[in-house]
């Protein structure tokens, strides 16, 4: 990659190694009526990336529910905006930085929190929460994928101790508390780990800012840290291309975070906002300074003019090119009004940052970049920005997989005790806790958070001032959605909002992150295009509208994609925070009730019992139980019924609201008996008995992932009431055990005791498979 | 009685120690800029936790430069109150307020979760309110607090009654399993001989409602409250 000085003499190839195609190319041509010279030309490359320009996914996204009566701002700002009530406004959004964080797992997962951090207070907002949804290779050996090499295992440990103390050094030091997400296991995240940061903010609706520049003469205020050759091409070229054997050397397009200088920051642009001085503010992330100026003229349709030589440099000799492309980090730029500059650099400066004047609002709609007055490149920002290309790659529907029932997972005869198995599936990373990764962050700066990792189905945080709290869950299934990519994203999104609801939250938007394969691939845009219909049909169907998020393709590694992966964040309000909800069970004597949103399946004869068994078969297939047991993954992921899983949600605000709840726990991985057993451990001494009922093999009662599904906890005086409300929403209630005193875990299915074990024993399993599996 | 909350560049839990004093306990507070030189007239300061100038270097060596570090310095010296929570801690350390030094976690790994803690004295102004023995929940989250000092600082912490808390159990045993990182005899906490200095790991600004699973904190901020209700009539 040439990145020398403006007397190189653009040619098609030159254009080529930007990554521009011919047509791309003669576009920019015609754009400027001119041949770019070289700053010019790195400055389309990387706007018309693939990571800033949305090329391929555009015409999909258009498809995605935007509005709602709650939503203040849509996709297209640096974060969505929603309505919380009491004249606040929560602004949040979730993106990845996969490719980084595969180079270079501590710096990529760091720079991953800071941007996201820098996109929701460059809104006006002070951060209030972060979650992290990371995907890697597997970490012991999987029965579903022997082929994995035992090096491979050791470098997904690597890949991931580097993960978590990025996240964590970047938050913790930041100070807002890292509380939620997931960590997922499957082979195709060996080569590709998925790191997605959600940041969390909110601010008064009247403090709201936009990165819209205004008003001709202005000063473009740059602030922050300072501008070195870190990351130039990080965003678009890392992260729009595959991994080749040579990805290594793309170690220097990573870029380095400082927690620290954003955090001043971060104090610093609040008491600027605060000011009344400044007009428009973006942040500088993909494509740095380039970015930031074209998208804030773009959207005020004005034009910025800059001048290179004031921008504070970190080291000497760096061309107009290096400054325009440089992805440092924790840098922001701002307009001002004019005239009240001093008030804004007098902030920055008691903060200890630069803050240097580099250029001013124009008429005009250029974006003019100067070097010391000698004008270095000019383009019109507006077609910059917005007139990229757009395509509409082809799309091919895969072969159907030939399957046949012996790739399903075999039943277990009725009376098969499944303790054992049962201990496997804790064991399973996918299932064990999390506590050890999640202790490494601090969940509780801020004091705020309510429900730390772990203590509830979503993360928490209360709002200061108010009687409102947030609840915030990130969800995403690759491996069913690889399996049926539509009804994958619809369960990503029900799951979601279903672990919002089970805090006691009403979800009411969601924001979404996208890692895909390459969009060159016809079945990988096949893939995409299912899921953004399947995240269409459920986000309309829970009322969650998408209001940002970001698309990562070229997740692959010597051809190999990642399986499709759908990551959907779900912010939900919680009126009276005193009514949270959290999972473990409270108090022996209470009753356990399985609430369903499904209206009763009709009667089972002895004729569809065969059909009944091949179906529940081919569902179970794909779940955790049959991956990590059987070491199958194959059939489809269990159907879906938003409106059941909408009725579910109802009920269980509802319930909420009347306080007569001692837990509530959704089903999602590992099934009903994984549900029970995390509410146990959640609760120090107690145990549970269940008695169940059901045709089902048991194996698939047990542990099937069929949604619209929860367990709830009661106080027996309470029964009536809540079989009356759960009835009059539409909701079958089973009474299914009590919670017990003796610290024993058990569950008889059809008269037969199928499970039994000491609550403390289970827990030890679950605790620490994940901390020995590192270990090893 | 007024309490001012130092902030340092990088600190990041002086909001939370604000919103315990003035909004739970209802005490007058007030922030207090790193670079000033002087401390609001404050009748107990405190040097909350956080990463102060990015603790880059060792934890709390560059802070114990900022400007204000003389005021408290003068301030502790003649008797002043001052609770370093945390980084607060590591930099009484570093400032030679507190004897010993903090190496990073047994485990190299930052911790944040509920432990628990005795309190092993309470004839000092931040301890006062609570019963000698007590069990507190109180939350941990640092990468150094395992503290260290020399076999005759040891002693004489021992001797002076100057170990103030000290990691244990949830029961109360203080063994290897109630210490989270390594600290030398579970220390948890300390003050100086004159008892007018303490530092401590454990947030007690986090543990001061029980909507955040533990008020077991407020019995310190009650203790510095009291004491100094105290003395004031004393000297009336």
């Amino acid at each position: 990659m040439a990145t020398a000085s403006a007397e190189i003499k653009v040619t098609a190839e030159i254009a080529a190694e930007h990554g521009l195609s011919a047509p791309e190319y003669a576009r920019v041509q015609e754009i400027l009526g001119r041949d770019p010279n070289i700053t010019e030309l790195g400055i389309f490359s990387v706007m018309w990336s693939e990571h800033c320009s949305y090329k391929s996914s555009k015409v999909h996204l258009k498809r995605l529910p935007v509005r709602g009566k709650l939503v203040v701002q849509g996709p297209g700002e640096n974060a969505g905006v929603v309505d919380i009530g009491d004249g606040l406004v929560a602004a949040f959004k979730i993106e990845s930085h996969n490719h980084p964080s595969f180079v270079e797992p501590f710096q990529g997962a760091t720079t991953g929190v800071g941007g996201i951090l820098r996109d929701i207070f460059t809104m006006g907002a002070r951060p209030i929460a972060i979650l992290d949804s990371l995907r890697f290779g597997p970490i012991t050996p999987e029965k579903s994928a022997p082929s994995v090499a035992a090096e491979t295992i050791a470098k997904n440990r690597r890949i991931l101790d580097g993960v978590i103390r990025g996240v964590a050094s970047y938050g913790n030091s930041f100070g807002v508390p890292t509380i939620g997400g997931e960590v997922c296991f499957e082979p195709c995240y060996s080569q590709n780990p998925l790191v997605n940061a959600l940041a969390l903010g909110i601010a008064k609706k009247e403090d709201l800012f936009f990165a819209k520049a205004r008003g001709t003469g202005n000063p473009v205020i740059y602030v922050g840290a300072k501008t070195g050759r870190d990351g130039i091409h990080g965003a678009s070229l890392l992260a729009s291309a595959e991994f080749t054997e040579e990805s290594q050397q793309k170690r220097p397009n990573v870029q380095v975070g400082d927690p620290f200088i954003e955090k001043l920051l971060l104090e610093a642009c609040l008491e600027a906002m605060a000011t009344g001085a400044v007009v428009a503010i973006q942040d500088m992330g993909a494509a740095g300074l380039t970015c930031s100026t074209t998208e804030m003229a773009s959207r005020g349709g004005t034009g910025i003019e800059i001048d290179l030589g004031r921008v504070p440099q970190r080291e000497t000799g760096m061309t107009p090119y290096e400054i325009m492309l440089s992805e440092s980090q924790e840098r922001m730029l701002l307009v001002a009004e004019k005239g009240r500059e001093p008030e804004v650099l007098q902030v920055f400066k008691k903060w200890g940052l630069d803050a240097v004047v580099v250029g001013e609002v124009a008429d005009g709609g250029l974006l003019r970049v100067k070097d010391h007055g000698q004008v270095v490149a000019e383009i019109p920002a507006h077609p910059l920005a917005e007139e990229g290309p757009v395509y509409r790659r082809p799309i091919t529907p895969p072969a159907p997989r030939a399957e046949t029932s012996a790739d399903w997972f075999a039943f277990a005869p009725a009376n098969k005790n499944l303790t054992d198995n049962f201990k496997r599936l804790l064991a399973s990373p996918a299932i064990a806790s999390k506590g050890w990764i999640t202790e490494q962050y601090d969940t509780m700066v801020r004091t705020n958070t309510l429900a730390v990792p772990g203590a509830g189905d979503a993360a928490v945080v209360r709002i200061k001032g108010t009687k409102r709290a947030l609840a915030l869950a990130t969800d995403g299934n690759g491996r069913w959605c690889q399996l049926n990519p539509r009804l994958g994203a619809m369960h990503a999104v029900a799951e979601a909002a279903r672990n919002v609801a089970c805090s006691g939250a009403r979800p009411i938007a969601a924001t979404n992150c996208l890692n895909f394969g390459s969009p060159e691939k016809p079945a990988v845009m096949w893939q995409f295009s299912e899921i953004i219909d399947g995240l269409a049909e459920a986000c309309t169907a829970l009322e969650t509208p998408i209001t940002g998020g970001n698309v990562s393709f070229y997740n692959e590694t010597l051809g190999a994609s990642i399986y499709p992966t759908p990551v959907i964040g779900i912010l939900g309000v919680i009126e009276d925070a005193a009514n949270v909800l959290k999972s473990g069970f409270r108090n022996s004597g209470d009753i356990i009730i399985l609430l369903d949103g499904l209206k009763e399946p009709a009667p089972v004869t002895v004729n569809t019992a065969d059909a009944l068994t091949a179906d529940l078969a081919r569902e179970f297939s794909s779940s955790e139980y049959s991956k990590s047991v059987a070491g199958i993954v194959a059939g489809q992921p269990p159907a879906i019924d938003l409106a059941a899983e909408k009725r579910l949600q109802q009920c269980l605000l509802a319930l909420a609201s009347s306080q007569s709840l001692q837990s509530a726990h959704d089903l999602s991985d590992g099934g009903l008996a994984v549900t029970l057993a995390e509410s146990c451990f959640a609760a120090p001494k107690l145990g549970a008995q269940m008695t169940l009922q059901h045709n089902a093999p048991a194996e698939s009662f047990l542990f099937g992932e069929r949604g619209a599904r929860a367990v709830i906890s009661i106080a027996p005086t309470k029964l009536d009431g809540i079989l009356h409300l759960a009835r009059e929403h539409g909701v079958a209630a089973t009474e299914i055990g009590n919670v017990t005193s003796d610290g024993i875990f058990s569950i008889q299915y059809n008269g037969s005791a199928i499970i039994e074990e000491s609550v403390e024993a289970l827990r030890e399993i679950w605790s620490h498979s994940l901390e020995r599996a590192l270990k090893q | 009685m007024k309490f001012g909350v130092v902030v340092f560049p990088g600190s990041n839990c002086d909001h939370d120690a604000f919103y315990a004093i003035s909004e739970v306990l209802h005490q007058p507070v007030e922030f207090i800029w790193h670079q000033s030189e002087d401390l609001a007239n404050s009748d107990v300061i405190i040097l909350p936790g956080g990463f102060a100038h990015g603790d880059y270097l060792r934890t709390g060596a560059i802070a114990r430069f900022s400007p204000v570090m003389k005021p408290v310095e003068k301030f502790a010296k003649s008797g002043g109150l001052v609770l370093g929570i945390c980084n607060g801690f590591q930099i009484l350390l570093e400032a030679g307020l507190l004897p010993g030094a903090m190496m990073r976690n047994v485990g190299l790994r930052y911790i944040c979760r509920h432990v628990y803690i005795r309190v092993e004295d309470t004839a000092t102004p931040f301890t006062h309110a609570a019963k000698k023995g007590q069990i507190l929940k109180i939350p941990i989250a640092h990468n150094e607090g395992n503290y260290t000092c020399d076999p005759e600082t040891l002693a004489q912490l021992r001797k002076n009654d100057q170990i103030v808390f000290r990691y244990t159990t949830a029961d109360g045993s203080d063994d290897a399993a109630g210490n989270p990182n390594g600290s030398m005899d579970n220390i948890a906490g300390i003050c100086n001989r004159e008892r007018n200095v303490a530092g401590m790991m454990p947030h007690p600004e986090r543990a001061v409602e029980s909507a955040l699973d533990s008020a077991d904190g407020l019995v310190i901020f009650r203790s510095l409250v009291e004491t100094f209700m105290t003395s004031a009539k004393a000297t009336a």
